[in-house]
């Protein structure tokens, strides 16, 4: 079976779907089994996942699990695997699911197979796009997942989805677009569409990396998102319904940065190295410019959404130092940002299925009759601000100490960062949690029920353990970091040495 | 045993704070306290075997954070600075605790009162114990958090709330340049283990790497980013406004945390970096400058509150300033003996305040209290004791005296010695606040204790304090407090009494290099302080200037009590700024605060709104449909609709034969065919 292991988690949710589909009955019983197949097959697919993990071998660089055939023919085949960057991803992604089910359960009552098939096919296409080795099969995970998300804003989405899915469309239609072209080049310049093949002997002219890298970065850069590219991401998080934006903000944001690590740093080296100074001040502007709008924010969702933009500014500042800790903390901050961005989101769901409002205003001392709630999201802010001790603290440190040795500047800027999570995160708290039960709506407002509870805890729980022992990701992570910056590295030598740079051409074929 | 030390305390945590409302207040309580004196037993012991006998230990307890060649553990270490922390935190936090029992009686949620209480402790424990910087820095942001949350304790009041959200903010600030400083520490040295660091210190001394643009000395930047950190935590002027605000918390919060423990964290992390500080003679005379300019500062502020708490708040500030101003000099076992020797006598006075407080049916203005001395008489013997030991009072030629007198006048002492511009300056100005001091005491305690009870005329409350009863109260109802709350009391006073004659000798005198085993920096040309022959006059100055803040508070509370309220009535420009404390707030929030957040507004509508979207997604869709229009316009029919479909077909078709795909399909169809 571990032979098979990554079809077989990729593909799982697919079962669930097929049983979704025939399964007849009035609405209620449709509805009922729909939940319960969905959640069922999440937890196996989350199973599966933490089997695979138990069976990684942390030792090695090389791909793992790899499994390949001919697809579409001319050398484009389906090739999967994972080494210790994108495995970690593949256990978040299935890690979220059940959490998004679990929290979909009560509030949402329309169209509730089609909801859990849509969420079956996301898992599917997302696992896939950390599990791809082909450009082209990446491609198509790659934007397939657009498709589901458009619809579960679109259909169960809040008043204005409509104006939101379209920007959210529009956005990563743009960026999927160049990088679409960008495929086609490599392809016609190499021969071959194998990512493991390209990483290890394309080298590709620097002029053409360049573009290259750009048309990369225009697909990748939108989906992080970064500034200025970021204005879809608040409004697809404030129309999304509470486990679309746990997926969004856990899962497909995640995708940019990993599409920068498997991409940009190893194929298109001098490109990387030239632009690097260029995200460093996109990652500056992103971390201070969506902080302080954060902190004007009267919507919950809202400010959490411009709060990850700020994180994911650390992610690419980190990414793009180059340096060991740096990349390690922008993979460790995406990872600690999917559990617990999709927390602080779960959070919200809950007090939003109760009152049905998002305002931080139409709340205040909810702390005296939810006790356990504000403690659990007090959990989470804090990790949001990056406490030590907390996951959030891991991936921002080491994302700013290696930045330091490359520039110092940028981490001084980066690091007002902190100052200005920890006020809006407070702000929020304190308006939401603190002050005096006063407003007539909150008085009967009941604490967590047995099944958010359930939800929450093990979030709770793993926002905690892995600050405290941030080893279990590290110790995946390490090698295949250390591997990815020897890569790099000696592409940019080879960049550098010009008489080498023409033979890729030969050399990369299959 | 010593890593008991520090988690009994979290267990106690874990206990009241997850169990709390299974097991009841009183079982939380119990459980909490129990341990937390379990936990200051072991830690005497640990003072006794590290300090005394030189048993110093680093107990690994497992790895935390590895990266690539970065490396930081969880480590438990004890040597005779630690000790001293040890012994201060456990000592302090667990008669607190015990405090609490009386003082939080009337309380509902006493469980997550205890349970933030224990959590801090063992967030400072953690700070005390570290090896390495980060651990450090793990302890000094647990010590922000639970700091936060007791500050926040009574949520309802805004004015808590908004203290909280203040003192974590403005901590981070001042955690903005300790993080850079970890980060330079890292870059430079490699690791982030103490010993390696200061070990390797010497070597860098006079060097510069390139910080900002700019090459400047490497351990003076490092110490300065450093020392920001210190700022914050330990309420330096600047950063300093958080302090007074907190006393929003519980008394024995302010007592535990925001006088005798977590504010002197910077103290404590200036001395464990004494070897880089050592180094750094500039960042040296930064430190001295900002200690003398706090101390200055916060006493004279302190000289006309009239909140109980906001001058014993004041008074940490200032006090905090006298023990920067002796590691500014050197003098750093002279500025852990003042940490030292002022958390037994500072938590004394907040507690004592405490005291009156709850026999004032939680009344906190002095201006309504006077002649409490035949109510309560226990509780003005404490806060006597602890105004004698803060002023300290002593016989300078005999040398006895209180707490005070031997480690505040050893700073004195230690910054004349020093000899220095910024040396000079730190004496002139610690000695004007060693009078200041004395005043803003006893006036503190002649208008609480003696002069005419003020209480029964006030008849509107002016709604500072909400647990107050609204109304005013006979002198006849003020009564001692309870037990649990005078017991830790005269302990305390012990201390204060006679930690200062007792453990002169081992901190600052002759045992001082044996006791300190390499821990602090002890340099040659200035010992730790304190014992140089000074000229006459210096050694007497302390002596005069409390003599005389006594006189005049004196004169102006007992003898006149009818000026000072005549004279508050005048105003004149000099008491407004120092009632309105220099008038600092007023400034951030016009130069900081607002701007900030207008900013923030302005991004988020202008920057977002207008530039990015106007112009992106919704100005393409605004030009779509202008477009649409004209099309319209021109033709009848939706031609653009068929020009966009026949583009997407052109455009897919190509794609599909560049990639090849067509031949794959025609098999597919034909084995489809076949299949059929």
């Amino acid at each position: 079976m571990m032979s098979h292991i990554l079809n077989i988690i990729t593909f799982f949710p697919l079962i669930g779907v097929a049983l979704i589909l025939i399964t007849r009955g009035n609405r209620e019983t449709t509805a009922r089994n729909a939940r319960a197949i969905a959640l069922i097959s999440t937890v196996v697919n989350l199973i599966l996942a933490i089997v695979m993990w138990a069976n990684f071998d942390n030792s090695t660089a090389d791909f793992q699990f790899v499994e390949r055939f001919d697809w579409l023919g001319y050398g484009i085949q389906y090739h999967v695997g994972v080494d210790g960057i994108s495995m970690l991803f593949i256990v978040l992604t299935a890690g979220l699911m059940p959490f998004c089910i679990l929290a979909s359960w009560e509030s949402i009552q329309d169209r509730v197979p089609e909801y859990m098939i849509a969420f079956l096919l996301l898992e599917t296409l997302m696992i896939g796009v950390f599990t791809a080795l082909d450009l082209v099969l990446f491609y198509v995970f790659f934007e397939g997942g657009l498709i589901p998300m458009f619809l579960i804003i679109g259909i169960w989405g809040g008043k204005r989805r409509v104006y939101a899915s379209f920007k959210f469309f529009l956005y990563t239609l743009l960026g999927s677009v160049l990088m679409l072209l960008a495929i086609l080049s490599m392809y016609f310049y190499t021969g071959t569409t194998d990512i493991e093949t390209l990483i290890r002997t394309a080298h590709f002219p620097v002029a053409m990396q360049t573009w290259l890298w750009l048309a990369f970065f225009a697909s990748f850069a939108v989906k992080m998102p970064m500034w200025p590219v970021h204005t879809w991401l608040p409004d697809a998080h404030v129309e999304a319904p509470t486990a679309g934006s746990v997926i969004l903000a856990g899962i497909l944001l995640k995708m940019g940065g990993y599409g920068f690590l498997r991409f940009s740093l190893p194929m298109f080296a001098s490109a990387t190295e030239y632009f690097a100074p260029f995200i460093f001040v996109m990652s500056v502007i992103a971390i201070i410019y969506t902080s302080l709008v954060a902190l004007a924010q009267e919507d919950m969702k809202k400010l959490i959404a411009y709060s990850s933009v700020a994180h994911m500014g650390f992610v690419t500042m980190g990414i793009f130092s180059l340096t060991h800790q740096g990349v390690e903390g922008g993979i460790f901050q995406m990872l600690s940002h999917g559990v617990v961005s999709g927390a602080l989101f779960l959070c919200v769901g809950v007090i939003y299925d109760r009152m049905h409002t998002r305002e931080i205003a139409a709340y205040g001392g909810l702390v005296a009759r939810m006790p356990i709630y504000a403690a659990c999201f007090l959990i989470f802010s804090l990790a949001n601000v990056g406490l030590p001790g907390t996951s959030g603290f891991i991936g921002e440190f080491l994302a700013m100490l290696g930045t330091f040795a490359v520039n110092t500047w940028v981490v001084i800027f980066a690091a007002t960062g902190v100052i200005l999570s920890a006020a809006y995160m407070l702000y929020l708290y304190g308006r939401v949690m603190f002050g005096a039960l006063v407003k007539p709506s909150l008085q009967a407002i009941q604490d967590l029920s047995l099944r958010e509870i359930a939800i929450l805890s093990p979030l709770v729980i793993a926002t905690i353990a892995l600050g405290v022992y941030p080893k279990v990701i590290l110790d995946v992570t390490s090698v295949s970091v250390e591997n990815l910056i020897a890569q790099h590295k000696t592409a940019l030598a080879i960049d550098r040495a010009p008489k080498l740079a023409s033979v890729s051409r030969t050399g990369a074929m299959p | 045993m010593y890593t008991a030390i520090v988690f009994l305390p979290l267990l106690g945590f874990l206990i009241a704070g997850l169990l709390g409302r299974i097991i009841g207040a009183r079982s939380s309580e119990i459980v909490t306290t129990g341990l937390l004196f379990v936990s200051a037993v072991l830690s005497c012991y640990a003072f006794y075997d590290v300090a005394i006998l030189g048993h110093a230990q680093i107990v690994r307890l497992a790895e935390w954070i590895v990266s690539g060649t970065f490396e930081a553990d969880w480590t438990i270490r004890v040597d005779a600075l630690t000790a001293v922390m040890l012994v201060v935190v456990t000592g302090v936090s667990s008669l607190v605790h015990l405090y609490s029992v009386g003082y939080m009686a009337e309380d509902p949620s006493r469980q997550r009162f205890f349970a933030f209480l224990s959590l801090f402790t063992f967030a400072m424990l953690m700070l005390v114990t570290a090896n390495n910087f980060l651990q450090l820095f793990f302890g000094w942001e647990g010590v922000g958090l639970s700091s936060y949350l007791l500050i926040g304790f009574w949520y309802t009041r805004p004015s808590a709330v908004a203290a909280a959200i203040k003192a974590f903010v403005v901590n981070r600030i001042g955690d903005f340049g300790f993080a850079l400083g970890i980060f330079g520490v890292f870059f430079i040295f490699h690791t982030l283990d103490f010993d390696n660091v200061f070990a390797a210190a010497p070597a860098m001394a006079g060097k510069t790497f390139l910080f900002a643009g700019h090459q400047v000395d490497i351990l003076t930047t490092l110490c300065l980013l450093l020392f920001v950190g210190a700022m914050g935590k330990s309420a330096q002027i600047g950063l300093h406004t958080w302090l007074p605000d907190a006393m929003e918390g519980p008394t024995p919060v302010s007592a535990l945390i925001h006088a005798a423990t977590m504010v002197t964290a910077g103290v404590f992390l200036v001395c464990r970096c004494s070897p880089m500080f050592e180094l750094a003679p500039n960042a040296l005379a930064f430190v001295t400058f900002i200690g003398a300019t706090t101390a200055f500062f916060a006493a004279s502020v302190g000289l006309f509150q009239n909140d109980i708490k906001r001058v014993i708040a004041y008074s940490t500030c200032s006090q905090l300033g006298y023990m920067f101003v002796a590691a500014g000099v050197s003098a750093y076992g002279g500025a852990m003996f003042h940490l030292f020797t002022h958390a037994f006598f500072k938590a004394l006075l907040f507690l004592s305040a405490g005291a009156v407080i709850v026999a004032m049916h939680h009344e906190q203005d002095m201006r309504k209290m006077g002649g409490l001395w035949k109510q309560i008489p226990f509780t003005g013997t404490m806060m006597l004791i602890g105004n004698l030991a803060l002023t300290g009072v002593g016989i300078p030629l005999l040398g006895i005296g209180a707490a005070g007198f031997y480690s505040k006048d050893a700073i004195i002492n230690a910054a004349y010695v020093a000899g220095t511009p910024v040396g000079t300056y730190a004496f002139t100005l610690v000695l004007i606040a060693a009078l200041m001091t004395s005043f803003y005491s006893w006036r503190q305690f002649l208008m609480t204790f003696f002069g005419p009870y003020r209480g029964a005329q006030a008849d509107a409350h002016d709604g500072h304090d909400d647990h107050g009863h609204g109304h005013a109260i006979a002198l006849s109802d003020v009564h001692e407090a309870p037990l649990t709350m005078l017991i830790p009391l005269a302990v305390l006073a012990v201390g204060a009494l006679f930690a200062g004659a007792l453990f002169d000798g081992i901190f600052i005198g002759d045992g001082a290099k044996t006791f300190w085993h390499g821990t602090v920096a002890v340099v040659a040309g200035h010992s730790a302080g304190g014992l140089e022959s000074v000229p006459m006059w210096v050694e007497f100055g302390p002596f005069v200037a409390t003599i005389l803040g006594f006189a005049i508070a004196f004169y102006y509370y007992v003898l006149h009590p009818e000026i000072p309220p005549q004279m508050a009535a005048r105003g004149g420009l000099l008491y407004e700024f120092l009632y309105n404390k220099w008038y600092f707030d007023e400034l951030y929030d016009f130069l900081f605060v607002q701007p900030t957040l207008k900013l923030g507004r302005f991004l988020w509508k202008f920057g977002d709104g207008k530039i990015i979207d106007g112009l992106g997604p919704d100005g393409i869709a605004a030009r779509v449909t202008d477009a649409t229009r004209e099309a319209v316009k021109l033709q009848s029919g939706y031609v653009y609709q068929y020009a966009f479909a026949m583009l997407l077909g052109v455009v897919t078709l190509a794609t599909w034969f560049m990639l090849g795909g067509s031949v794959t399909f025609m098999a597919w169809v034909a084995q489809l065919r076949m299949a059929l």
